[in-house]
């Protein structure tokens, strides 16, 4: 059944007022893939990411999730994505587990759940502690654990290696290995090319609102990385 | 830019004709009111500047539904555009009104029900430019001001209802014997006629400013427009 | 559908929750609220045979101003964090963050209330533990709730979030203001609910027209 792509964006507009943001977009995304977006600021990579993930509403378009169709099928859709962004979305105020306990309710989720994620995410031992208290490294590996705290099919993640050491960063690419080892499909956009040609079965790269340039990573090597970068922006321009 | 419609000329010509006219009608063909005398003329002007002052809130609440509903951005210059004009009529109604109270009732203000249901309507106009003023995103800024035209409009008649039951001295206007002794007074032909000619010339001289207005906004939103254009082109 | 009050519960757990931990907002509820009262005590000079309207309308004062703090922050948590966010990507319908929000303000301004009302009681010697007086104040602090927590949404995400709220809350909450000093005050004369009955359908109709209006309205507050 799966030639058809999990994630289908076709034409999409986004509008701000009179800023055009996304310009006809076309985009698929294929179950189990795993693909990093790239692309200069203000290309539209959070714009994308907020749509798919619901957050905002198309201008025109047609944005399809497996059997969804954006942006009718609103809330029974949310059950099957995780979104992180750039803020943790987390309560400063309450413990790492609380955090998970709230989210836990919001999405149903079975209490022994919360547990498996903090293992999963390596805070078992920080549990009772105060999300004020955390690292940004912390917070934003707990931010996972809460993306994936319902089972999501679909990972959504907006830079998620921002501010981020390089201890903290290499946590964090274990914890979207694993996550993605368990055949979710990965959306991630990103500033690092070659974190994310690691990490990503496919790249993309987003240039003034289109997909400018594709490429699997196995067909990339590291030293390819840059020119693939330059030579998109540069058709992207002249599109 | 699009040039000045014809009939927009039109409208000006005839809302200045219509006014002059009332003003004839209030100042020369209307009788002096046998109690109250020359001030009571302020009355037609008062009534009708009011109710244009009460009308822009409907339509501001409504282009606020329309809004919601079609996401097309001509509602919201329209409401705008309402709820800046009523905002001046208003206050030139309650200006009025207090021209009309000194000598009657001696005083410059009351706390009657309806001057001050007109006061409170003042603020929540002032209140929807303030809240438009502190949005950034056009957008959102006339969603929120949709919903709070929306909000204002439904809150006005309870505010009324509750003041009323409060207490009144303001006149009830039109007929009734005891009316007199309150400050009203019955109205014969003439100062019918006088009354719903200010009347229809103001309404008129509304439509024709709010005419001008959402003008005012198209040419602005297209301005932005290009600004920001502008600023994706030389990216 | 149980799904959705779960969600609602979960929202008020999670506010008070984190409430109960730094208790910042209900603190700063509470000494405004006594603050001002304090602050009328001297400005008006009101003494213990002090007429009964002033006295409704001092009280209603403080908790409309005390209130308005309160919302302010409720929604500045979710906010300044994202986690606004959060609550947009739960797979419910969004009224749950406005059910959930509103009650968790309710709440809070009852407890604040609870705590003002004895010591209102206290300075003043007007009775307050009369079972009518104590519905009014449900009533009106139930309008409130209702549009300021629709409203307190609407401003968090404006620039002027600050000095915008009370600006455009208070001219809505006027009929809550007027039906409920009037209730409060016949209480304190003791006159008989019957005669105060106009008042409370006024709160009543307050309350149902604009739930009703916020419950529809409430989604386009949270679009982008």
């Amino acid at each position: 059944m799966n030639d058809q792509p999990l994630i289908q964006v076709n034409k999409l507009v986004k509008r701000f007022g009179p800023l055009t943001v996304l310009r006809e977009l076309d985009f698929e995304v294929f179950s189990g893939e795993f693909v990093a977006l790239l692309g200069p600021n203000g290309s539209g990579k959070t714009t994308l990411l907020r749509i798919l993930g619901t957050l905002s509403r198309p201008t025109s378009g047609s944005v399809r999730i497996a059997s969804y169709q954006l942006p009718q099928a609103g809330a029974a859709l949310r059950a099957h994505l995780g979104v992180v962004s750039h803020q943790p979305l987390l309560y400063g105020d309450l413990t790492a587990e609380e955090n998970l306990t709230f989210y836990s309710k919001l999405y149903a989720v079975e209490g022994d759940r919360i547990r498996e994620v903090l293992d999963l995410v390596g805070l078992t031992n920080r549990k009772n502690d105060l999300v004020r208290t955390f690292s940004r490294g912390m917070q934003q590996r707990l931010t996972i654990g809460r993306a994936i705290l319902h089972n999501p099919r679909i990972l959504l993640l907006d830079e998620p290696h921002t501010g981020l050491d390089q201890e903290a960063g290499e946590i964090l690419d274990s914890v979207l290995q694993a996550v993605a080892l368990e055949g979710r499909t990965v959306l991630m956009t990103s500033h690092d090319l070659v974190r994310a040609a690691s990490l990503a079965t496919r790249v993309d790269l987003l240039s003034r609102g289109k997909i400018a340039a594709s490429a699997p990573t196995s067909e990339l090597a590291a030293s390819d990385l840059v020119g693939f970068y330059r030579q998109g922006l540069q058709e992207g321009a002249g599109a | 830019m699009k040039a000045k419609p014809k009939a927009l000329t039109g409208l000006d010509i005839l809302s200045v004709v219509m006014i002059l006219v009332a003003a004839g009608l209030v100042f020369f063909y209307a009788p002096v009111e046998v109690m109250m005398g020359a001030v009571q003329k302020v009355f037609y002007f008062h009534v009708a500047t009011a109710w244009v002052g009460m009308l822009g809130f409907l339509v501001a609440a409504v282009a606020g539904v329309l809004y919601l509903r079609r996401n097309e951005q001509r509602w919201d210059i329209l409401g705008h555009s309402a709820v800046e004009i009523s905002l001046v009529f208003f206050l030139i109604a309650i200006i009025m009104g207090s021209i009309w109270a000194r000598p009657i009732w001696n005083t410059w203000w009351t706390w009657d029900p309806r001057l001050t249901t007109a006061a409170i309507v003042e603020l929540i106009y002032a209140a929807y430019l303030l809240l438009r003023s502190g949005v950034d995103d056009s957008e959102r800024r006339a969603r929120f001001s949709a919903i709070y035209a929306i909000f204002g409009f439904l809150s006005v008649p309870l505010t009324f209802i509750s003041i009323r039951l409060l207490r009144t001295i303001h006149p009830v206007v039109i007929g009734g014997a005891e009316a007199a002794s309150q400050g009203g007074f019955n109205m014969d032909a003439p100062m019918r006629t006088a009354f719903f000619f200010s009347l229809a010339a103001f309404s008129v001289f509304f439509v024709d400013l709010l005419w001008h207005r959402i003008r005012l906004g198209e040419l602005s939103a297209s301005v932005d427009s290009l600004r920001v254009k502008s600023y994706q082109e030389g990216r | 559908m149980r799904a959705y009050f779960q969600a609602v519960g979960a929202v008020i757990w999670k506010d008070f929750r984190a409430e109960w931990r730094s208790r910042e907002n209900l603190s700063a509820m509470l000494v405004f609220a006594l603050l001002v009262i304090l602050i009328f005590n001297f400005a008006l000079e009101l003494d213990l045979q002090a007429k009964a309207s002033l006295s409704a309308g001092v009280l209603w004062t403080t908790f409309i101003f005390a209130g308005t703090i309160g919302l302010n922050r409720s929604l500045a948590v979710e906010k300044d964090r994202g986690c606004l966010d959060g609550l947009l990507l739960a797979p419910v319908d969004r009224s749950v963050i406005y059910f959930g929000k509103a009650i968790g303000n309710l709440v809070f301004m009852l407890l604040v209330e609870a705590i003002v009302l004895p010591v209102f009681s206290f300075l003043y010697g007007f009775p307050v533990f009369h079972p009518g007086f104590l519905m009014v104040i449900v009533l009106g602090s139930i309008g409130y709730a209702a549009v300021g927590t629709l409203l307190s949404t609407m401003v968090v995400q404006a620039r002027t979030r600050d000095i915008l709220l009370p600006i455009l809350l208070f001219p809505l909450t006027l009929p809550v203001i007027i039906a409920a000093v009037k209730a409060s005050q016949g209480f304190f004369q003791g006159l008989p609910l019957a005669e105060l009955s106009v008042w409370v359908n006024i709160l009543v109709a307050y309350d149902v027209i604009f739930l009703a209006v916020a419950f529809m309205v409430f989604d386009y507050v949270l679009e982008e």
